[in-house]
């Protein structure tokens, strides 16, 4: 078999048998431990008050702009991993290739800076 | 038939490994960490189960093992009951690529995948998934808000953390955490000191490289002062404020895995994962006596009987055992002269202690001083580092 496949068909079977492993413990517990139920019990942790509405509401929306500048530079990074491998070999041409990119990129950052977008406020 | 041979041979190596983590992070990293926090605010930390505690978080795990696991009415139970499981299991996958040592030619890695260090990262980033769903599933308004901050706290720190990556990647002309290491060997020395071509000159590259990568990898391992998601003053405890018992240890147990894979990674790609120290014998014995010193000092003044000293002194007697052992190894001639491994997991402690260490010495970040960390000092020094030494080494000290 080609060591490629190996090696995936290593990390499928680490996803898989880890998964077991982790409800192991769960399953322990299942057998072992007491079960009561009580109304009060599986009400929701409120520091000790009634619960008031749900949880699943509207928050700030400044979490979606962060993950939205996120998506543009893990992308970016994305594409320098291969790029880091080989420059060495192809040397200062492809260096001052991805210059270009990086700094078309910066200006990106810059333009979400300026626009505040980078605030919390 | 390979196949088959492959399958059980990986299943037990996955039992290996996950027993691994309960045991050498999990439990011994808890136990290290709360005394090692203890030692720092002048206590002592558990001391009464066991030998100097040594079993308190036995005791505890199997304590945890007869909690009843409660599920709140308002959840949502299959992502609730997931959510553990999976910060769990991606805590055990970053470790496919970590390599403990080289015996011979074999090195002890579950499989040198050639995109390692990428993996690392991308399984790093999985732990993101989990928290979320325990945070959003647990309908819970702490929960909710922790699971968020993590949330952004992580894609934020993602980017300096590859950056760091990179840098490394860019240095070795690998991806692979062996081939990492391999680079270093060959070039004699570690990437926090040492480049190739510009040799001592890059120590200010490589130590900005590996701060910001420790950074980053603190924060997305969501430890103190980047604790923001479980800040217990603010959110009771942030995404596990409705687990109990052994789902809440699986949820620790992802942690400490997550946090001692971080320390490990740092030290393969910075500190030369397995590679001996390449010192002369002289400075050696220099070391050795130094600590010896320090011995003698603590013994005679008497204060070695303070149990809050006792751990320096047990250190120094550590530290002057290694360095005799290695001075009189290196005048034999001996290379490599303790097995590769010890030097590894010396390192690897070296770097979980950095951490716990840094829980004590600064305070909690607030969220725009955290965001704004990432994205406009460590993205920025990250990005001109991995320009300027890319400069230096293709054009300026062409090889």
């Amino acid at each position: 078999m080609p060591k490629v496949i190996v090696d995936w068909l290593y990390v499928a079977v680490f996803a898989f048998v880890g998964t077991i492993m982790a409800a192991l413990p769960l399953g322990i517990v299942w057998l072992l431990a007491p079960r009561a139920d009580l109304p009060q019990k599986t009400l929701t942790y409120e520091s000790g008050v009634i619960p008031f509405g749900q949880a699943w509401a509207q928050f700030n929306v400044r979490y979606y702009l962060f993950a939205l500048i996120f998506v543009v530079f893990d992308v970016e990074v994305i594409y320098l991993y291969p790029w880091a491998v080989v420059f060495r070999q192809l040397g200062a041409f492809a260096f001052f290739e991805m210059v270009i990119f990086l700094l078309i990129l910066l200006v990106g950052l810059a333009y979400a800076w300026r626009k505040g977008a980078l605030e919390w406020t | 038939m390979d196949w088959l041979t492959e399958i059980l041979k990986a299943a037990l190596l996955t039992v290996v490994v996950f027993t691994y983590l309960a045991v050498v992070t999990a439990m011994i990293g808890v136990y290290l960490e709360r005394k090692i926090s203890g030692w720092i605010q002048a206590r002592l930390g558990p001391k009464h189960v066991g030998p100097q505690g040594l079993l308190q978080t036995v005791a505890d795990t199997v304590k945890l093992l007869q909690k009843e696991h409660i599920t709140p009415r308002q959840a949502d139970v299959l992502i609730f009951n997931a959510a553990p499981i999976m910060v769990a299991v991606a805590g055990l996958l970053d470790w496919v690529v970590i390599p403990f040592g080289r015996i011979g030619e074999r090195v002890l890695v579950v499989r040198d995948l050639n995109i390692g260090v990428l993996y690392f990262a991308a399984m790093a980033s999985l732990t993101v998934i989990g928290i979320l769903a325990g945070g959003w599933s647990s309908n819970n308004k702490y929960a909710l808000l922790g699971g968020l901050r993590s949330a952004s706290q992580m894609v934020s720190y993602e980017i300096p953390l590859a950056l760091g990556i990179l840098w490394v990647a860019m240095i070795a002309g690998t991806l692979s955490t062996v081939g990492i290491v391999q680079a270093q060997a060959q070039q004699g020395g570690w990437f926090l000191f040492k480049l190739p071509q510009l040799d001592y000159a890059g120590a200010p590259f490589g130590i900005l490289a590996a701060l910001t990568f420790l950074t980053a990898a603190t924060a997305e391992v969501n430890r103190v002062p980047f604790d923001l998601p479980e800040a217990e003053s603010e959110l009771v405890a942030g995404y596990f404020a409705e687990y109990t018992g052994m789902r809440f240890a699986l949820f620790q147990l992802g942690e400490y895995a997550e946090a001692f894979a971080m320390a490990a990674l740092a030290a393969i790609m910075f500190l030369g994962g397995w590679l001996e120290p390449n010192l002369p014998a002289w400075l050696w014995i220099t070391l050795g006596l130094a600590a010896v010193l320090v011995v003698v000092l603590l013994l005679i003044t008497g204060a070695s009987r303070d149990l809050l000293i006792r751990p320096i002194l047990i250190l120094a007697v550590l530290g002057a055992a290694l360095c005799v052992v290695m001075f009189f190894g290196v005048q034999a001639g001996r290379s490599p002269v303790l097995p590769s491994p010890v030097w590894f997991l010396t390192k690897m402690f070296a770097l979980v202690f950095f951490l716990i260490w840094m829980r004590w010495t600064y305070p909690r970040l607030r969220l725009d001083q955290l965001l704004n960390l990432s994205w406009k000092v460590l993205l920025p020094v990250g990005l001109l580092n991995l320009l300027i030494t890319g400069f230096l080494i293709t054009v300026v000290r062409a090889p």
